[in-house]
């Protein structure tokens, strides 16, 4: 019924944990207006029929007009059948507004006409992103020019990538395959040239080569990796990358890495976690609220420190945000209790750089 | 009484047995300046059915251009440069100088006065200002391809309209001028249902024609500024780089969607509010029987105005959205949805127990309410917010708008100029060519626009130049249907420009309709009436002499 509903729509195969359910609503939805168009279609002909003109009908007496419960009640139920729709709809909605925790990170970089990717390990690719199945996937999107909308139909996800902030969008892949990436958001000349394809991998084919950090310069898939420009030559993982971009760029002088009380909120665990603010509420700290702190510091101020961070909007590069946001990330669990070393799960000892004005200071 | 020259009693008896004496009606008297500085509504009423026609007639033609390029999933006849321009302006034409003003601009200012009683509008030099800005706005905005072209989309979405290396100012300033004029002729409507309408016409007695466009002057008056300052906004971004909405500057860009559909997705009922106006007239007239529910169809128009305007994110689901907006946008939309089925329901009834007959403007009435009802439900269908993530900017969207922007507005333009084409013109259409070529619209349409839903369905994005193999056979019968359409759009064009110089003349009121606007002459006089009109009757009062 599934297999037979979806081909005659034309929908791409169900590729992602939502696409069965999403596509379970969209036939209801269009069965509903099939038969919808259909009953108004039929009234019409059957009217048209019997009440077709004749010297019979030309003159008659006036029908009386609908009584009030007559107008209401198909009102009604088409309100409550719409409103049906509606939860059902919202409550898919939520499911994907909600990313769960743990999965795996990568970070997307939008460009006219170009996507690619970064993953924690270091790794870049370009127009192909690289997945696990079965695993939570989240994107953590941001533009280098104008709006672009990443859109996997395969998946029945779409999030618009928006320059100076960041999105997130997740999926998770149920079969290896390769599915087509478009951009749904026209960005300029080329915009239906800004494709891409997702190769969703087995989890033991992705941590082969994406899980292995760093790994030894001139292995067989290097091509992939982008090395530390400046660098020896060696792939470092993205959270180093986050390290020096800190020391360089001047974070560290009033951010800690360690739970240090300092001058700003410290970053071991911060990221997933609740973050009181000065005006009152609470934010998850995730990729978005990150971003958004380092591009606009003063639009959620963390409760309890004074609003003294200047802006990084036109400093920092999305690459290098994107370190930053992974750097953060990686220090999620990571032991408050000074001296302990920054060590995370699945991380190596973050690199840290040895002079904090570094030489590639802005 | 045109002119001076014609009411005198020697100028009448000049011509005395060459030819029936020279009918007073509006039409005739007076040269080109008579016309171009003229005050009375149906003037100004035809000359914007020139204008527009020629809008619509440039959009279909950039309309076939797009799906001829379409035919190939690579290069067929243009550049990508090429395709984004045309489509841009196939939009911007399409909208902001076909959609939005031409049943307002063309039936509603000839009809409105004429179904209240009234000499003419409240404002008529304001009603001729708007002619002219108008135009004004249409050459601003046409500018832009001497320019070399505009490629924002119509949408004109930041940062890319801030940065594009084309002519967006042209067409920013031009839309801006045509707002103006769409919110000069919503006053002018508003203030005459007000005011000028005539002794024992209550407002539960105004044609339905009237409560639409009612609404929709409310719609223009109140939302067009909205989108007039967002323009000019994105134009001194621009010129000058303030950085209101461009990020790089430290604006925001999701404000600037926020502005631009609270107008823009209002405009949609601008668009559609008067044709729903027309086929509310035309089912009533041929099949002799009132509204199954007056009170039904004025107030769910009314309904339309005010709650559309608090729908515009359904267009940025996926744009960032909270749970909460995406739930309240969703739902909202969900009411308008239900106004127009109330419409539909109304109108299907309309016929029980009536008198029914099929001359092309009925038939139009069918493959609106058709269409109309297959496009709405596909709009239930994009406000649903999980199923949207999947449609949004593909072309599943580009059918659902066409469904209801030519599926509805354009079949009831093509319904209003059927059937009130006696009363502009005092003539006849022939009925057998008009009925081929309705029936070609239809089956045009219908094949056009069939496939982009399926095509969306499969993936394909909107504003897309190239498009992946699989998606061509789709792509070609939509194509194919174009050319139908365009076909059937041609017949009519010319069985009506036949009619207007060689048609059979009409009686005054050849459908037997009871609204009070065939109760002039066909074409009516400059006065309109003979003396003051008075209203004893309902406009759908079938049962009563006429």
């Amino acid at each position: 019924m599934n297999e037979l509903f979806r081909r005659l729509l034309f929908l791409p195969p169900q590729a992602s944990g939502f696409a069965r359910d999403f596509d379970a609503l969209h036939y209801a939805v269009i069965t509903a207006s099939m038969l919808g168009i259909f009953a108004v279609g039929l009234a019409l002909a059957w009217f048209s029929f019997r009440y077709r003109r004749s010297p019979q009908n030309a003159v008659r007496p006036p029908r009386p007009p609908l009584t009030r419960a007559q107008e209401l009640t198909p009102a009604f139920g088409l309100l409550v059948l719409f409103v049906g729709f509606w939860c059902v709809g919202v409550r898919q909605f939520a499911l994907m507004q909600r990313v769960p925790a743990g999965g795996l990170l990568v970070y997307v970089t939008a460009k006219q006409w170009m996507w690619s990717f970064d993953y924690a390990n270091g790794d870049r690719t370009n127009e192909t992103l690289y997945v696990p199945t079965g695993r939570t996937v989240e994107l953590a999107m941001t533009s280098r020019d104008v709006i672009h909308s990443f859109y996997v139909p395969a998946f029945r996800i779409k999030k618009d990538v928006i320059p100076g902030r960041t999105t997130s969008v997740w999926f998770s892949a149920l079969r290896p395959g390769t599915y087509p990436i478009f951009c749904a958001e026209y960005c300029g000349l080329d915009h239906s040239g800004m494709r891409g394809r997702v190769v969703a991998l087995t989890p033991s084919e992705f941590a082969e080569r994406f899980e292995r950090t760093p790994r030894a310069p001139g292995g067989a898939d290097t091509p992939l990796a982008e090395r530390e420009p400046g660098g020896h030559g060696e792939l470092t993982s993205l959270a180093a990358r986050g390290a020096r971009v800190a020391a360089a760029r001047g974070c560290l002088r009033c951010h800690t890495l360690d739970g240090t009380p300092h001058l700003a909120p410290t970053w071991a665990r911060l990221y997933g976690h609740e973050v009181p603010l000065a005006n009152g509420s609470t934010v998850v700290a995730d990729a978005a609220y990150l971003t958004e702190s380092m591009m606009d510091p003063l639009a959620k101020v963390h409760r309890g420190f004074t609003p003294i961070m200047p802006t990084y909007r036109g400093i920092l590069t999305p690459a290098e945000t994107a370190a930053l946001v992974e750097l953060i990330r990686s220090l999620a669990d990571a032991p408050l209790a000074p001296p302990a070393p920054l060590v995370s799960a699945g991380t190596p000892p973050l690199p840290l750089p040895a002079a904090l004005d570094g030489g590639v200071a802005p | 009484m045109t002119t001076p020259a014609l009411t005198l009693p020697e100028a009448v008896a000049e011509r005395p047995l060459l030819a029936p004496p020279a009918p007073a009606d509006y039409l005739h008297g007076g040269g080109v300046r008579s016309w171009l500085l003229t005050r009375d509504h149906k003037r100004i009423a035809v000359m914007f059915l020139g204008a527009t026609s020629l809008a619509l007639l440039l959009g279909g033609i950039f309309a076939l251009l797009l799906r001829a390029e379409l035919l190939t999933p690579g290069p067929t006849i243009m550049s990508a440069e090429a395709y984004n321009r045309t489509f841009t302006l196939h939009g911007i034409v399409m909208i902001f100088m076909f959609m939005i003003p031409a049943i307002p601009t063309v039936f509603g200012n000839f009809l409105l006065p004429l179904m209240i009683g009234a000499r003419d509008v409240a404002f008529p030099r304001l009603n001729l200002a708007s002619f002219y800005v108008y135009l004004t706005g249409s050459a601003i905005t046409l500018t832009s391809l001497v320019a070399g072209g505009a490629d924002m989309g119509w949408t004109f979405y930041v940062p890319y309209s801030t940065t594009s290396p084309s002519a967006v100012a042209n067409v920013a300033f031009g839309v801006f001028v045509l707002g103006l004029s769409s919110v000069l002729t919503g006053i002018n409507f508003i203030v005459t249902v007000h005011t000028m309408r005539t002794k024992g016409l209550a407002w539960h007695r105004l044609p339905l024609f009237v409560w639409s466009l009612y609404a929709t002057s409310i719609i223009q008056v109140l939302a067009t500024p909205v989108l007039g300052m967002s323009l000019l906004l994105v134009a001194v971004d621009r010129l000058w780089g303030i950085g209101i909405f461009d990020p790089a500057l430290g604006g925001d860009p999701l404000l600037f969607q926020h502005l631009f559909w609270f107008y823009s997705h209002p405009a949609v009922y601008i668009m559609i509010l008067p044709a729903m106006g027309v086929i509310s007239e035309v089912v009533c007239a041929f099949s002799r029987n009132p509204p199954a529910s007056y009170r039904a169809i004025a107030y769910s128009s009314l309904g339309i105005a005010l709650v559309g305007f608090l729908t515009w994110g359904h267009h940025l689901f996926v744009a960032g959205m909270s749970l909460l907006d995406g739930a309240v946008f969703g739902v909202l939309s969900m009411f308008v949805a239900v106004f127009s089925a109330v419409k539909v329901f109304t109108w299907t009834l309309t016929l029980r127990r009536g008198s029914v007959s099929f001359e092309t403007p009925m038939l139009y009435f069918f493959w609106f309410t058709f269409l109309f009802t297959f496009g709405g439900m596909t709009g239930v269908a994009v406000a649903t917010s999980s199923l949207d993530i999947h449609w949004h900017d593909t072309y599943f969207v580009v059918a659902h708008f066409h469904f209801i922007m030519v599926g509805g507005t354009l079949t009831a333009y093509l319904a209003a100029l059927h059937y009130w084409f006696p009363k502009f013109f005092g003539r006849r259409y022939n009925e057998r060519w008009a009925t081929i070529a309705s029936v070609t619209v239809f089956v045009g349409f219908v094949l056009t626009f069939v496939p982009q839903f399926l095509l969306g369905n499969a993936g394909m994005p909107r504003r897309y130049y190239a498009y992946p193999p699989e998606f061509q056979w789709l792509n070609v019968l939509s194509s194919g249907g174009a050319s139908i359409l365009a076909a059937g759009m041609l017949l009519t064009l010319v069985g009506l420009v036949y009619a207007l110089v060689a048609g059979p003349r009409s009686d005054r009121n050849p459908w037997g309709a009871r609204t009070y606007e065939w109760l002039s002459a066909s074409p009516p006089p400059t006065e309109n009436f003979e003396g003051e009109l008075a209203i004893t009757r309902g406009p759908y009062d079938y049962h009563l002499p006429e």
